[in-house]
């Protein structure tokens, strides 16, 4: 399979045209004694049809969420994704595209960025929003940069209950810029405030909770937000699951500074955990502070509304090794796919997207209670996650579900030892009665109380 | 010329589509399951649009932009190659598009072991011993690449290194990454051929004496023009207790003919969505995976892909790993896509793009140096670098060069960058462009060039055929409008607006 269209003849041709007997001519500058000189061991070349016989044989061995219905989340969610969704981002005039430097050629992306952006605010409640970052996880560390400033220097406190993953990518950016990080225990699955109060000195530049947490929880947000700001610290919200904010209150109503989440419930596929959606949302006095690209609205010579990329001068391109962050590439595609899915569902059916995770979530959690051995680990509200101690062994329980083609929650004590032998159950819009049913009672027969 | 409505002056209150699934468990009240203070008190102002209104909207939008499919993208730097179809096939597979990363490794088996199998083909492809697939994009990789060093020398209690060598053409992210990993930057001046000059590295190497953490280059470099001295400026920081990073963006240009890894570089990035021809996506996603040498395999990212007796899994990083640099293990559906550009293209496939690459640039190159300054004048590899400088003196920059381009269908160059070359146009063909495409090309580059000369105002006020014409960049930047204000919106309640603007 090759994609050079110039045959023999005509590369031939060109190179005559170029004064070269040889391709080897063009090459010469490349000194001999880094020249490879075997051909790279790799598998040989495969036609269309057994590439895609060998893609399929691969593929066929995961378990796809069409055929293993999943109460997994932990930071990646199974939401119902309208089919517009991806016969609209898959048009290829937009996917074929670069970052738009050229905007007069590049109105089409740049103006659904710019929607993107607005879609964000909207749901975040927040002043500015940026056109993506990589993923949650690095625009929490984008975020903690951004508020640790060009120092370098500095503390910042983090809740127990972000995301394990998100901890650990901090955890080394923190040691490689040089700043420090102060964990904040928990206390009934949500951070706690004594401890956090504890935890913020004066060289405190930022708290970073997530809302609702890893435990699907939902934190005392406004508590938070003024012991942070009793200090001189920046409030960072992380959010795994942005359908949450269809029903909860968000990050603007409880004035955080800094918005930093992970868009892929919104309507981009999971992929094995990639390529995700990074959200980053802010007010508009910390702007010029930001990472990550900018979409503006603008009029061009002739008086009409058009879009750019703007205050450029905070990027990696002119500000060069003073900028306020390295990213160049970002994960437009994806912003462009939560864009059409949010138009998609629209006002009303975002909202009822949200309350059907939370209706649903709390059906099975009640279900599963009443199993005997399973019971509600922690008491606080929560969306559409919620953890339970089980009676056997979190992993022997997955086992005897993945037996039944059923992918089971997260085993907590891979992260959190301290709550021994518990599942954190996610129940998103996309879960049928029946598929809670079919779980439930796979539970009850796992765990010996089936009739 | 024409202005497309944003999507939230669309549409009309109550408006939707039927998208969701049936609520098919019993409703209970909100309130039981969300206590007051926890719940939204205003609804998001999303759009209220049909189904028929979305596909329209973003069909149209879709219509107001200009990809590799719909024409010529000499993009400079960014390896516009056609993105093969048979990708986003694979890629959309829902074994692949539908798994969950946290499902257990028996449920994941052929996601392990296509990775599993792209870090081989990585590694041999750039010369390395083993490969982290994590890395989101090129700039991520280079701050994994410089965390990873750094791990290394203070390994070995060597903690004053705190200065990255960096030539004054490269890219913008190696600094901006640089900083990142807390170092100094100092730059490399370039000699009079393009490349590094070494007598400045030498003058670097000894003021900085025990300090050199690293030296980050790209090779090919941002000219185009590949380094021959690569093997003494390798040696010179080595012998310094420096280690070699490379900003792979220009990996088009070597694949099979030569190998950073055989150069004398510790660490290596590919972009996957330049060499490895995963589409761009107006932005992104891409991949950026790194390489190491083997002693800086412990410092590497994990979890890495394995394969025991029991199949695939996923190894915990050892002691001295610097740990994760993201959630989960990459961009998988873009690492798919490459992984079926390698399959599809072999050994001899991939070399064959890298020469075909060279010889489309240099044919580009030989055809133009007579209408525009060519400041290298020297064999090119995938790409090269002219300047306006001639047109300049007419009154014509390379902006206005860039924006007349846009009247002929096509995508103009890079320009302005590499910093060291005036008004320069960064031209990068790739290998699977057509002789007709590049003439085509060469035709318009004439014209523009005696537009220059005879008819300037053609270029000052271009572009002339597009949606838009040239946009006010000053106004964007003074009075940023970065979000659609609810206030704004025709037909909306104000305690809407209200609620939306407060923080
Ligand atoms: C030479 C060079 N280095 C680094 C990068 C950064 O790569 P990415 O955009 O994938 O982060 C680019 C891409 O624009 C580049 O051209």
């Amino acid at each position: 399979m090759s994609y050079v269209p110039n045959t023999v003849a005509e590369q031939e041709a060109m190179l005559r045209e170029v004064g070269a007997t040889s391709i080897e001519d063009l090459l010469a500058p490349i000194p001999a004694e880094v020249r490879l000189k075997r051909p790279l061991d790799l598998p040989p070349a495969l036609g269309e049809p057994d590439v895609r016989r060998l893609l399929m044989a691969l593929a066929e061995q995961n378990a796809d969420l069409d055929h293993y219905p999943s109460f997994l989340g932990a930071g990646s969610y199974d939401h119902v994704i309208p089919s517009v969704v991806p016969q609209l981002f898959k048009r290829s005039e937009f996917y074929t595209s670069y970052t738009p430097y050229q905007p007069e050629l590049s109105q089409g992306m740049l103006q659904a960025i710019y929607e993107f952006q607005t879609m964000v605010c909207e749901l975040t409640e927040m002043e500015v929003a940026n056109a993506s970052l990589y993923d949650g996880s690095t625009s929490v560390v984008e975020a903690t940069l951004m508020a640790v400033g060009p120092s370098g220097r500095g503390e910042v406190v983090v809740s127990r209950a972000l995301d394990p993953q998100y901890r650990a990518t901090l955890k080394v950016y923190a040691w490689a810029r040089g700043f420090t990080l102060r964990e904040v225990g928990l206390e009934d699955g949500a951070t706690s405030l004594t401890a956090l109060q504890e935890a913020i000195t004066p060289d405190t530049k930022a708290v970073i909770v997530q809302h609702p947490n890893f435990f699907g929880s939902l934190e005392d947000m406004r508590a938070i937000e003024k012991v942070t700001h009793a200090s001189k610290a920046l409030l960072i919200v992380a959010i795994t699951e942005p359908a949450s904010l269809g029903v909860i209150a968000p990050p603007g109503a409880y004035n955080a500074d800094i918005v930093a989440a992970e868009g892929q419930s919104l309507g981009s596929p999971m992929g094995y955990g990639g390529p995700a959606l990074g959200l980053f949302a802010t007010r508009s006095e910390l702007v010029r502070r930001a990472p990550g690209r900018l979409v503006g609205k603008t009029v061009d010579n002739r008086g009409q509304t058009g879009y750019v990329l703007t205050l450029q001068t905070r990027e990696q391109h002119i500000r060069r090794e003073r900028a306020t962050s390295n990213i160049c590439t970002n994960q437009s595609l994806l912003a462009l796919a939560a864009t059409i899915y949010l138009a998609s569902l629209g006002k009303q059916g975002f909202q009822a997207m949200a309350r059907q995770c939370l209706q649903k979530a709390h059906h099975a959690q009640q279900r599963i209670a009443e199993i005997p051995g399973f019971s509600p680990l922690f008491s606080r509200p929560f969306f559409d996650e919620f953890a339970m101690a089980t009676p056997l062994p979190a992993e022997q329980i997955n086992a005897a579900l993945r037996d039944r083609s059923i992918i089971g929650g997260y085993e907590l004590a891979r992260d959190y030892p301290e709550f021994g032998d518990a599942l954190l159950f996610c129940v998103t819009e996309h879960r049928t009665r029946d598929e809670i049913e079919t779980l439930a009672t796979a539970l009850e027969e796992i765990t010996g109380s089936a009739e | 010329m024409s202005v497309e409505k944003l999507i939230f002056e669309k549409g009309a209150p109550g408006r939707h589509s039927d998208v969701l699934p049936a609520m098919d468990v019993p409703e209970q009240p909100l309130d039981d399951l969300l206590p007051a203070e926890f719940q939204r008190a205003t609804p998001a102002a999303l759009p209220e649009v049909s189904e028929i209104e979305v596909v329209r909207h973003y069909t149209h939008l879709s219509q107001r932009n200009f990809g590799v499919d719909v024409g010529f993208y000499p993009l400079g730097s960014c390896t516009m190659k056609y993105n093969p179809k048979i990708n986003e096939e694979t890629a959309s597979m829902p074994g692949f598009a539908r798994i969950h990363p946290l499902a257990s490794e028996s449920m994941t088996q052929g996601a392990i072991q296509l990775l599993y199998e792209l870090e081989r083909y990585i590694a041999e492809i750039t010369g390395m011993q083993r490969v982290t697939l994590q890395p989101a994009a090129g700039a991520h990789g280079e701050i994994t690449g410089l965390m990873i060093i750094k791990a290394y020398h203070e390994s070995r209690g060597d903690i004053h290194r705190d200065i990255v060598l960096i030539p004054d053409g490269a890219h913008g992210t190696n600094p901006a990454s640089a900083t990142l990993a807390n170092y100094q930057t100092v730059e490399l001046k370039s000699d009079k051929r393009g490349g590094v000059d070494v007598a400045h590295l030498k003058e670097m190497l000894a003021k900085y004496e025990g300090k050199i953490a690293a030296l980050m280059m790209t090779n090919p470099n941002t000219l185009g023009v590949f380094d021959e001295r690569i093997v003494e400026i390798a040696q010179l920081v080595h012998d310094a207790g420096g280690q070699l990073y490379y900003d792979g963006a220009n990996a088009n240009a070597i694949m099979g003919i030569t190998r950073p890894g055989d150069m004398g570089f510790d660490v290596v990035h590919l972009n996957l969505h330049k060499t490895m021809s995963t589409p761009h996506g107006g932005g992104g996603p891409g991949a950026g995976p790194i390489g190491v040498a083997k002693h800086l395999v412990p410092f590497l990212p994990g979890p890495l892909p394995a394969h025991g007796r029991e199949g695939y899994y996923w190894q915990d990083a050892g002691p001295q790993s610097i740990g994760r640099v993201r959630a989960n293990f990459g961009n998988f559906l873009v690492l798919v896509r490459a992984y079926t550009y390698i399959r599809s293209n072999g050994p001899d496939g991939l070399r064959h793009i890298s020469e075909s690459a060279v010889l489309n640039a240099n044919y580009l190159m030989q055809a133009l140096k007579s209408d525009y300054l060519l400041p290298y004048d020297r064999t090119c590899m995938h790409e090269f670098v002219l300047s306006a400088d001639r047109q300049k003196a007419l009154g014509v920059s390379a902006l206005d060069i860039a924006k007349r381009i846009l009247d002929f269908g096509m995508y103009p160059p890079t320009i302005y960058f590499p910093l060291i070359v005036h008004e320069a146009l960064m031209i990068e063909p790739t290998e699977t462009e057509t002789l007709e495409t590049l003439d085509e090309f060469i035709a318009v580059m004439r014209q523009i060039a005696r537009e220059a000369r005879e008819e300037p105002s053609l270029l000052l006020d271009a572009p002339h055929v597009t949606v838009v014409g040239r946009l006010d960049q000053t106004l964007a930047a003074r009075k940023p409008d970065l979000c659609w204000r609810p206030d704004v919106r025709a037909g909306r309640p104000a305690e809407v607006a209200e609620t939306a603007n407060t923080r």
